[in-house]
């Protein structure tokens, strides 16, 4: 049976076939690609970072850069040690801080400071940076990122929760300084 | 042998595979192609399917947890009888791959392979290159020590470089906001389930199309590809002069294969498999990640790019190289085949050759990182100390102390990424090299705030003495007029 615009009933039905299995799809790549998106719809609206403690302000003495490490907020049971990161901390002053990821600016391996010579310097492209973070020499467009900090109770905490990039940076709030008694 | 024969024929009544087995196995080559020349691309395959069963085994064992899969390796390498056996065939399994595909791909352009009719089997290929470089980054990772940790960081770091939606991929890569288990559990799913799937349905269209289209013929010097000529010139060419795939072409794949298998197991067999390294704590922060051997080119080309240029270069560097790889067969589609008369193909391949392995055998030495130790370790040549004044001599202690020899080598021991330092007296007058300490440049830090005036004399004091004993240091001539001392004062 041939209707007037030449299409058959069989055709037709092919037709709606396919229009059918395209709205079931459709369907069922909403909630698929919403999946997929997951780490960066659901996660992200209530941000990564929350304030976070390093430990009390004598493990840090004045004038002196050492190394911290803390857990991250966001964590899996199966994370491992990967949920720990470590971070330099800097005490200016007593007053003042400095909180430096451990990320180099240029491609995220991990610095090291070097006390004799006041300079951080990274292993892998040979990027360097002064005691206050801003760049020395080397690849890095920029200096060390710096976490938020604040202290509270004698501890010192940071803001901390995402690996800083050069695309990201830690917290916008980086370098300025909350302090609460 | 009655039985064997009834049972074949039952099952070919019912597949009815045996004709165009048959018809695929004695098709028509030409007679020169039946060359060691064409075997890469056979190779090439026969270790894909290395890679997958010697993958499978190690999926039986490996824990694809961030929290497990480094102790999981060590139970491969010490706990499971030949478990380092098959991770050493996986791990040099690899690297004959993307060996293989590279010659293959080089031979393929020198034979001008990708000009029509097989513009798609190269464009395929181009395809094929690409998801075994994938096959080869995520399988790095999954090797999860402190290379494929911080391996991770240096592709994010690269990725958030994307305007705009950078930090959006960095998460989508990382699963998360940092290198976690999300992030080693989709690299899993990567390297296990769609890079694989996308490599084997590429390998099929890829060899359908080389038997479709048949083999590439041996190019003459002379004998030009035309669209409208070729199909035509082809057909006769295997038709009157060609020979049965099967037995004469054959062969000398098989024993390659046999031979590249058996070099894969002798390397497996004399150097182990690779790592893991350290384990994947991002709290132990004395390492230097190093990337596997087929992308250390890259790590010293991201030490050399200049800061300001290396984000637009990152980014838009590979489109452009696949860009070209693609349009190749499209701006060339006809002509010559012969690299005889293709001198800027052969240039082309040797210049890309000599770059990377230029960029590789680099990286193998990392010039440009300071050597983090060198101050602790290497100590100052004794002759470099013998007969000096005790500020000199005190200007070496500043010189180790503060770390200069990270940098700067003596005697060819410490760092590389600043110049060498044993003739530095005859380059730089005493004026010259206090500037250069206390205020750095040409990629040297400042020292001014860290050195004090006394150390920064005894260090200047020290680098004065820098020079072979048969030439002077370099000196300013101005000052010894200003100062009325020295033989240029007296000069007419």
């Amino acid at each position: 049976m041939i209707a007037d615009n030449g299409m058959s009933r069989r055709t037709m039905l092919v037709k709606l076939g396919f229009l059918l299995n395209g709205i079931v799809g459709v369907f069922l790549a909403v909630p698929i690609v919403r999946y997929l998106l997951s780490p960066v719809i659901r996660e992200r609206k209530t941000g990564f970072e929350s304030w976070l403690s390093l430990g009390g302000l004598e493990q840090f003495p004045a004038g002196q850069t050492r190394l911290a490490t803390y857990h991250n907020p966001v964590v899996n049971a199966w994370d491992g040690q990967t949920g720990d990161v470590a971070c330099w901390v800097r005490n200016v002053d007593d007053q003042n801080f400095q909180v430096f990821a451990i990320n180099c600016a240029h491609l995220g391996c991990p610095v090291r400071w070097f006390p004799q010579s006041n300079l951080f310097m990274c292993p892998c492209h040979g990027g360097a940076y002064y005691q206050d973070g801003s760049r020395a020499s080397g690849p890095p467009e920029r200096g060390l990122f710096q976490y938020a900090y604040k202290i509270a109770n004698g501890a010192l905490l940071i803001k901390a929760g995402e690996m800083p990039t050069p695309g990201q940076p830690v917290a916008e709030t980086a370098g300025t300084r909350t302090t609460c008694a | 042998m009655r039985l064997i024969q009834k049972v074949g024929e039952w099952f070919e009544l019912r597949l009815q595979l045996g004709t165009p087995i048959r018809d695929t196995a004695e098709h028509p080559v030409p007679r020169e192609t039946a060359s060691w020349f064409y075997v890469f691309g056979s190779a090439a395959l026969t270790v894909f399917m290395l890679q997958i069963v010697t993958g499978i085994l190690l999926a039986l064992i490996y824990v694809p947890s961030a929290g497990e899969a480094w102790n999981s390796l060590q139970t491969l390498n010490h706990g499971i009888s030949l478990g380092w056996f098959i991770r050493a065939l996986h791990g040099w399994g690899s690297n004959f791959m993307v060996a293989i595909v590279l010659i293959h791909m080089m031979q393929v352009f020198l034979f001008g392979a990708y000009k029509f009719p097989r513009e798609l089997t190269w464009i395929v290929g181009v395809l094929l290159l690409l998801v075994t470089l994938g096959m080869a980054f995520t399988g790095q990772v999954l090797r999860f020590d402190q290379d494929a940790y911080w391996g991770l960081g240096i592709g994010a770091s690269i990725a958030s470089r994307v305007p705009v939606i950078g930090p959006w991929v960095v998460n989508l890569m990382l699963g998360g906001p940092i290198i976690a288990g999300a992030t080693l559990s989709r690299f899993f799913a990567l390297h296990v389930f769609v890079v694989p799937g996308l490599l084997i349905a590429f390998v099929g269209v890829h060899l359908l199309m080389v038997l479709k289209l048949g083999i590439n013929e041996w190019p003459m010097p002379g004998r030009i590809v035309r669209r409208a000529t070729y199909l035509q010139e082809y057909h006769e060419l295997t038709h009157k002069d060609g020979v049965p795939f099967v037995p004469n072409a054959v062969w000398k794949d098989i024993l390659f294969s046999a031979f590249i298998l058996l070099a894969i197991a002798a390397c497996a067999v004399y150097f182990g498999p690779f790592g893991p390294s350290g384990q994947p704590d991002p709290t132990i922060i004395q390492t230097a990640p190093r990337p596997d051997f087929f992308f250390l080119w890259l790590y010293a080309l991201l030490s050399f790019l200049p800061p300001s240029s290396e984000t637009p270069i990152l980014l838009i560097g590979p489109a452009i190289a696949l860009l070209v790889l693609v349009a190749l067969p499209f701006v060339a589609g006809e002509g010559e085949k012969s690299w005889k008369r293709r001198p800027i193909a052969v240039l082309s391949v040797l210049l890309i050759a000599v770059a990377l392995g230029t960029f590789t055998r680099l990286a193998q030495h990392a010039p440009w990182s300071p050597v983090m130790d060198a101050w602790s370790s290497q100590p100052i040549p004794s002759e470099y100390l013998q007969g000096r004044t005790a500020l000199q001599r005190r200007g070496a202690l500043v010189f180790q102390a503060k770390q200069c020899h990270n940098c700067h080598s003596l005697d060819d021991k410490g760092g590389q990424r600043g110049p060498a330092l044993d003739s530095v007296a005859l380059r730089m007058t005493q004026d010259q090299l206090v500037r250069q300490v206390i205020q750095g440049g040409g990629n040297m830090p400042a020292y001014g705030k860290n050195l004090s005036p006394a150390e920064t004399t005894a260090l200047v004091a020290f680098l004065d003495t820098l020079h072979p004993a048969n030439q002077a240091p370099a000196r300013d001539a101005s000052r010894a007029v200003a100062l009325g001392t020295g033989e240029t004062a007296t000069r007419p």
